[in-house]
């Protein structure tokens, strides 16, 4: 078993609001991230895929393949967009780093599972060079 | 749902590599420049990461404010600027960067929730890192 990982980058703006809990609340706990104007991070998204290369091509799978899987299920739908306003899995979910990186498993996973061979195996987000998410597509 | 929450520190303290247990002479062959008397210092990075359920209230694994003051009070009031080997933890343990991985990783799983903390990396130079799970049985 062979891990291959690509990265990727996009930008976009979110803040951190739960709507059950009042101002105060919400500030107490987000912090600078509840200001509902927002802000905005250059995010990097890390996929890792895992699977034995082909015995022809000596590849786990396309990197080209993957670029465009990356930039068609996830890039498309988040850079340069607004995460809280223009994106359907955080009109409810608080797009913190962690709820990003398992939203971007589920739009990747589908496509990578239905190409066969390689199989989904992490999806790491980066905030900041700092701060970052991962799932590993556990329950 | 178990995610992960990943955050980088940075840590500059001095240590020598230097054990009683050697003669001049082994310690300079095993540690080399790193055996020289006065110390040296490094740039480190302390790469913590937790697991756990994302709260489906906050959407978080760990708030990282509260990451943050644990990581202050536990290892960076300690370590930051601060000569290694002088700490008690290492008066009889060589400050290598095995050894201070292992030892943050200790300080941390004290001060988190159990079964929170998975792993820390510590990178000494930009070319060079550690990292430990725990013992798993």
């Amino acid at each position: 078993m062979v891990f291959l990982t690509r990265r990727a980058t996009f930008s976009a703006s979110h803040y951190y609001w739960n709507e059950a809990w009042t101002a105060e609340e919400n500030e107490r706990v987000f912090g600078r991230c509840a200001n509902r104007n927002g802000h905005g991070h250059n995010y990097t998204l890390e996929v890792t895929v895992a699977g034995e290369p082909d015995a022809v091509t000596g590849f786990v799978v396309d990197l080209k393949w993957l670029k465009e899987v990356m930039e068609r299920e996830v890039l498309a739908a988040y850079d340069h967009r607004h995460l809280n306003l223009e994106t359907p899995e955080f009109a409810e979910a608080i797009p913190t780093t962690e709820n990003i990186a398992i939203a971007a498993w589920r739009r990747l996973e589908p496509a990578v599972t239905k190409a066969g061979g390689a199989r989904l195996n992490r999806v790491r987000v980066y905030e900041t060079p700092e701060i970052f998410a991962e799932y590993r597509g556990e329950a | 749902m178990k995610a992960y929450f990943g955050r980088r520190y940075r840590l500059s303290a001095s240590h020598r590599l230097h054990s009683e247990a050697l003669t001049a002479e082994e310690n300079q062959a095993a540690y080399g420049k790193c055996n020289n008397p006065h110390g040296h210092g490094h740039n480190y990075v302390v790469e913590v990461l937790v697991g756990g359920d994302v709260d489906p209230e906050t959407g978080m694994v760990v708030n990282l404010a509260v990451l943050d003051e644990v990581v202050d009070r536990r290892v960076m009031g300690r370590f930051d600027h601060m000569n290694l080997n002088l700490d008690p933890l290492f008066l009889n343990r060589v400050p290598t960067t095995e050894n201070l991985c292992r030892t943050v990783f200790g300080l941390l799983k004290d001060g988190l929730p159990a079964g929170q903390l998975e792993q820390v990396r510590v990178e000494e130079t930009e070319n060079n890192f550690f990292e430990y799970f725990g013992e798993r049985s």
